[in-house]
C-alpha cells in the first residue's frame, strides 16, 4: 500500500536538518510522512541505513514527535503513547509532541496488524512496542553521546539519561538530545530480535509512567486550534450535504427532481450514491459552493424512494422476532458450553428465570460524521477522523473504483468516536461527490442524518435461567443473547469467533462478558442473530459493545438469585468469585475490586433512609482475554411515583498498571456517566423502518444537571496495564437496577429504566 | 455582502443574510474553533458572544448581527490565556474537546456578569451545553477555579490602586 508515494522524488536531503528516527523498519520511511501536510519532505528523508522506528522522530532542535497510529477520540491515546516512549527514551516531557499517523501499514497496531482503535485495547497492546521504541532510542543516543564525548564504548553504562540530556557524572561532560542529533552520530540500528532483547525498566525505575503529565492535546482544545475532520479546508473545495431516506436501511432512490435545487445559488449537482457495499443505499448528496447552499439545495431536492423490505418494521417487530428465536430448534451458536445446565435445572431446589432488554442506542458524537475527499493525480486523499483507517481507506477506494494503495488517509482529532467512527459510510458520499464535480468535496452530515443513519447499539433481548441447589449454591445458568451482529456486518472473518459447538463463526461482540469469572459448573451462553434487526438496523460498536448489555442481564440475574435465596447480593458475588479452575486470577481481582467499591461507598455499614438503597455490580469488561476489573455501588432514591434519583456512583477499577492516573479517572468517570446515560436517559426507537429520534430534543444524553456525585477508586497493583475507556460503562446500569430493587422492591429488566416501569414493578 | 465585526476585526462575508452565522464564521472566514453540533440550538457547541451575550451561532442569521460585536473562541483572549482557558488546562477538562469552545464561551458569559456563581447557578447556566464525553464535573471545577482566580485578580488590582 502507498507504494505510489515513492514516485515523488525527494529533494536532496539537507543533512544539517535531518531528523533522527529510531526503529526497525527502514523501508518506507518517507512514505508515512509524504501524505501529511506541513511536513517538510526533504527533512523527513533520512539516509537509508538510518533504520528508523516509525513511531517517533527527534528533530535537530530536540523535539520528539511521536506518531500515533491510534485514533484519538478524547482518550488522549496520542499523549499516552508519547508518555510511554518518553519513559524509556529519557526525554523531557515538554520536548514531546504528537502527530497522527496516515494509513500507511507501517503504522499498524503491532498486535492487531491493522489500524483500528477500539476495545480499550490501545494501551495494553502498544505498551511494549512503544517502550522498546523509546528504549532503542535511548541506547542509540547514549552510544552516540559516548563516542562524541570521547569515552570508550564500555563507558556508556556510566552515562545518565534524564530530561533529554545525557551526562557523564565522572567527567562532568554532557550533551543534549538536540546536540547528539545534530552531531549525526546516532546511527545504531536494531533488528527485531535486538529490539526484543532490550531490557526494559522495571516499575520501580519509572519516572514518567504513573505520573499525570499535562496531556499534549489539551491546550489546543481550549483555544479552538485543534483540527478535527470537519475543520479541513482545501483550495477550491465544494460542500456536500447528504440526503438520507426515511428508512434506516434498504431504501432505494426511484427518482431525483433537482429543478428547485437548481434555483439555489452555487448548487452544482445532486449525486445518487452508487455504493457496492450497500451501506449507503438510497443516499443522495447535494453539492454546492458553500455548506449553507448545499443544505438549501438538499432541502429543495424532491426524491422518490422505494422503501425496500424494512419499511414497515418497528422496535416492537424486532423485539417480537427476538423473543421468537430462542425457542426455535437448534437456534444460535454456543459461546460457552460448560456442563449441562438443562440437566442441572432438573435437580435444582430453585429456578429463577428472567428476560432483559436494551433499546436501540445512538452514538451521537458531538462532531457529526464528515469526510473530505480530494483527487490529486493518481492519489485519493481523504481527510477525516476515523477509528479504522485500514478498512475505511479500502471502502473509500471501492467508492472511487481504485486500488486501496492509492488512498492516503489524513487523520485528525476525533470529535468523539465511541465506536461510531469505526465505520466508513461517510467516505462514500465524499468520494463520489468529489468525483462527480471534479473538485475536493467536504461532506458534512446534519445531526438528523447522523442520528437516523447511526450504526446503533442494537436492540437486545436476553433470556436467562438460573438453578440453585438446596445449599443456595448456583449450579446452573443458561443465557441466550439475541441481537443484530455488529461485527459480522464488516465481513472480516478474523473478527468473528468459532462457536464452541462448531456451528460456524459467531459475533463475540454480542456475547462478550457473558463468559464471566463466576464459578458456575453448568453454564451455557448462546449467541443468536436477529436477522430481521440485523438487516433493518445495521448495528455498530457502541462504547463497551456487548458487555454493555450482557452484564445488564448477568448482574441483574445474580441479584435476583441472591434475593430469591435471601442472601446479601455483594457477599453472594464474592462467594461466586472463588477463583476455581479457569477463573483463577481474574476472579480474585474482581472480588478485590468489588470489596474496594463496597468499602469506598460504605455499603452495608449504615441504614439508609426509607426509599433509598444501594446496589452493586461487578464486571470483567471488555473481553475475557482483555479484561479490566470494575465494580460499582450505586446509591439511589426511589420516589413513590417510581422516579429514580441517582445520588452517587462509586466505581472501583483494577487497571494493573496506571500510565496516567488523572486520565484514568477522567475516562472512568466519563464511562460511568455513559453507563448512567444509557441506563436512564437514552432511547431510540424504530417506526416504519426509520429511527424516530432526529436530534438532541428527542434523543437526550445526560446533561450537567443530571450528573450525580461520583467517587472513583483506581487499583494499580503492578499487573499489566488494562484498558479503561469502556469498562465502567457496563457496570452502572445493573448497579442502578439492583439499587432500585434494594430501595423499593421494584425489579426493572428493560433499559432505559423509566419511572413507569419502576412504579409498575412496585405494585406487582 | 454583509460585514461582520468579529474579534475586533471588520470582515465582509460572501453569504446571504439568512445564512447561519455559524457557517459564515467556520467556512467563509475559516475560523473553525466554533463547532457545528446539532444545527438546532440544542447542544451549545456553536456558542459565540454577540454584544457579550452567549448565543447559538447556528440559530443566529448573518443579517441579524451586522454591526454587532461578535466574539468567538479565537477572540476570547489574545493568547488563549483567559482565566477560563487556563482553568480548563489546569483541570485537564477536555477529552475529545469538540464541545469545549462552546462550553468556554458559555461559561465566559456567566463569569462576565457573575464573578461568584454558586454551583446551582453554574449548572443552570451550562445545562444547554452537551458534552458527549461527559466532562461535566471538570467543567464545573474549572469554572469555579476561573471565577476564584478572576476575583483574586480583581481584588489584587483594586488593592494596588491608590485611593
Amino acid at each position: 500500500m502507498n507504494e505510489h508515494v515513492k514516485n515523488i522524488a525527494p529533494a536532496a536531503p539537507d543533512l544539517s536538518r535531518r531528523s533522527f528516527l529510531v526503529g526497525t523498519a527502514a523501508a518506507g520511511l518517507v512514505l508515512g510522512y509524504a501524505g501529511v501536510p506541513g511536513i517538510d519532505f526533504a527533512s523527513a528523508a533520512a539516509p537509508a541505513n538510518f533504520e528508523p522506528s516509525v513511531w517517533y522522530a527527534i528533530s535537530p532542535d530536540g523535539l520528539v514527535t511521536v506518531t500515533c497510529g491510534k485514533a484519538d477520540m478524547g482518550q488522549h491515546i496520542a499523549s499516552t503513547m508519547a508518555q510511554i516512549v518518553c519513559e524509556e527514551l529519557g526525554a523531557k516531557w515538554s520536548d514531546m509532541r504528537v502527530s497522527l499517523a496516515s494509513n500507511d501499514p507501517k503504522f499498524n497496531d503491532p498486535v492487531l496488524g491493522a489500524q483500528i482503535t477500539g476495545g480499550s485495547w490501545s494501551t495494553m497492546m502498544n505498551f511494549d512496542a512503544m517502550s522498546r521504541a523509546g528504549a532503542a532510542g535511548r541506547i542509540a543516543l547514549t552510544e552516540a553521546a559516548a563516542a562524541a564525548m570521547g569515552l570508550p564504548p564500555y563507558f556508556k553504562d556510566q552515562l545518565v539519561v534524564r530530561d533529554s540530556v545525557i551526562s557523564h557524572p565522572k567527567s562532568k561532560k554532557q550533551m543534549t538530545f538536540a546536540e547528539i542529533v545534530r552531531s549525526g552520530k546516532a546511527t545504531k540500528t536494531f533488528t527485531p530480535d535486538e529490539l526484543k532483547a532490550i531490557k526494559l525498566k522495571t516499575p520501580d525505575q519509572y519516572t514518567m509512567i504513573g505520573v499525570s503529565v499535562p496531556q499534549l492535546d489539551i491546550p489546543s482544545k481550549t483555544n479552538g486550534t485543534a483540527k478535527y475532520g470537519i475543520d479541513v479546508m482545501l483550495p477550491g473545495m465544494a460542500y456536500g450535504k447528504v440526503v438520507t431516506p426515511p428508512v434506516r436501511f434498504g431504501a432505494t432512490v426511484k427518482s431525483v427532481d433537482d429543478s428547485q435545487a437548481k434555483k439555489v445559488p452555487g448548487f452544482m449537482k445532486a449525486v445518487i450514491l452508487d455504493d457496492k457495499t450497500g451501506t449507503t443505499s438510497g443516499w443522495v448528496v447535494a453539492v454546492a459552493n458553500t455548506y449553507a447552499n448545499a443544505r438549501k439545495a438538499a432541502d429543495a431536492l424532491k426524491i422518490a424512494y422505494d422503501g425496500g423490505p424494512n419499511a414497515k418494521l418497528s422496535s416492537q417487530s424486532l423485539l417480537d422476532e427476538a423473543k421468537r428465536l430462542p425457542g426455535l430448534e437448534d437456534s444460535g451458536q454456543f459461546f460457552v458450553k460448560d456442563g449441562d445446565p438443562n440437566a442441572a435445572f432438573g435437580t435444582a431446589a430453585k429456578v429463577v428465570e428472567a428476560e432483559y432488554t436494551t433499546s436501540i442506542n445512538i452514538h451521537a458524537p458531538l462532531e457529526p460524521m464528515n469526510a473530505t475527499a480530494e483527487f490529486k493525480g493518481d492519489i485519493l486523499h481523504i481527510y477525516s477522523g476515523n477509528q479504522f483507517a485500514t478498512r475505511s481507506g479500502a471502502i473509500a477506494a471501492g467508492a472511487a473504483g481504485i486500488d486501496p494503495k492509492f488512498v492516503v488517509m489524513h487523520q485528525h482529532w476525533l470529535g468523539g468516536g465511541f465506536g461510531r467512527r469505526l465505520d466508513a459510510d461517510m467516505m462514500i458520499p465524499a468520494v463520489q461527490a468529489a468525483k462527480a464535480v471534479g473538485k475536493p468535496v467536504k461532506v458534512i452530515y446534519s445531526r438528523e442524518n447522523d442520528m437516523t443513519m447511526d450504526f446503533s447499539r442494537p436492540l437486545t433481548y436476553q433470556k436467562v435461567k438460573a438453578g440453585v441447589d438446596a445449599d443456595g449454591k448456583l449450579i446452573a445458568l443458561s443465557h441466550d443473547v439475541v441481537s443484530a451482529w455488529p461485527t459480522a456486518r464488516w465481513g472480516i472473518p478474523d473478527f468473528l469467533t468459532p462457536s464452541v459447538d462448531k456451528k460456524g463463526p459467531l459475533d463475540s461482540f454480542t456475547v462478550n462478558g457473558a463468559d464471566f469469572f463466576y464459578t458456575v459448573p453448568n453454564h451455557y451462553v448462546r449467541a443468536i442473530k436477529n436477522e430481521l434487526a440485523h438487516n433493518a438496523t445495521p448495528s455498530g460498536q457502541l462504547r463497551s459493545v456487548a458487555p454493555g448489555w450482557t452484564f445488564w442481564a448477568v448482574e441483574s440475574m445474580i441479584d435476583e438469585i441472591a434475593a430469591a435465596t435471601g442472601k446479601d447480593s455483594a457477599l453472594f458475588r464474592i462467594s461466586l468469585l472463588d477463583g476455581a479452575g479457569k477463573n483463577d486470577g481474574g476472579a480474585q481481582r474482581l472480588r478485590n475490586t468489588l470489596l474496594a467499591a463496597m468499602g469506598l461507598s460504605g455499603y452495608g455499614t449504615r441504614p439508609l433512609p426509607k426509599g433509598e438503597g444501594m446496589g452493586v455490580a461487578c464486571v470483567s469488561s471488555q473481553e475475557r482475554a482483555s479484561a479490566s476489573w470494575t465494580a460499582c455501588v450505586a446509591h439511589v432514591a426511589v420516589a413513590p411515583s417510581g422516579a429514580v434519583t441517582v445520588k452517587k456512583l462509586t466505581v472501583a477499577t483494577d487497571v494493573g498498571t496506571q500510565v496516567h492516573p488523572d486520565n484514568i479517572r477522567a475516562q472512568v468517570e466519563g464511562a460511568a456517566l455513559w453507563g448512567l446515560s444509557l441506563a436512564m436517559y437514552e432511547k431510540a426507537t424504530l417506526k416504519d423502518g426509520g429511527i424516530e429520534q432526529t436530534n438532541f430534543d428527542s434523543y437526550t444524553p445526560l446533561r450537567m444537571s443530571q450528573t450525580p456525585e461520583i467517587a472513583v477508586a483506581v487499583i494499580a497493583n503492578g499487573e499489566k496495564a488494562t484498558g479503561v475507556g469502556e469498562p465502567a460503562v457496563t457496570v452502572v446500569a445493573p448497579a442502578i437496577g439492583n439499587a432500585i430493587f434494594n430501595a423499593s422492591g421494584a425489579r426493572v429488566r428493560a433499559l432505559p429504566i423509566t419511572a413507569e416501569a419502576v412504579k409498575a414493578s412496585m405494585k406487582a | 455582502m454583509p460585514t461582520l465585526t468579529i474579534n475586533g476585526r471588520s470582515l465582509s462575508v460572501d453569504a446571504a443574510n439568512d445564512t447561519p452565522l455559524l457557517w459564515a464564521i467556520r467556512e467563509q472566514l475559516q475560523m473553525t474553533g466554533t463547532k457545528f453540533g446539532c444545527g438546532a440550538g440544542l447542544c451549545g457547541a456553536c456558542t459565540v458572544h454577540v454584544n457579550g451575550e452567549a448565543v447559538r451561532s447556528c440559530q443566529t442569521m448573518v443579517g441579524d448581527v451586522a454591526g454587532k460585536k461578535i466574539t468567538t473562541i479565537e477572540g476570547l483572549s489574545a493568547k488563549g490565556d483567559h482565566p477560563l482557558q487556563k482553568a480548563w488546562i489546569a483541570e485537564q477538562v477536555p477529552q475529545c474537546g469538540y464541545c469545549q469552545s462552546g462550553q468556554i464561551m458559555q461559561a465566559a458569559s456567566l463569569l462576565a456578569k457573575n464573578p461568584n456563581p454558586t454551583r446551582e447557578e453554574v449548572v443552570a447556566h451550562m445545562d444547554g451545553n452537551l458534552c458527549r464525553c461527559m466532562t461535566y464535573s471538570r467543567i464545573q471545577k474549572a469554572i469555579m477555579r476561573a471565577a476564584s482566580e478572576m476575583r483574586t485578580a480583581s481584588t489584587a488590582s483594586s488593592e494596588r490602586r491608590p485611593t
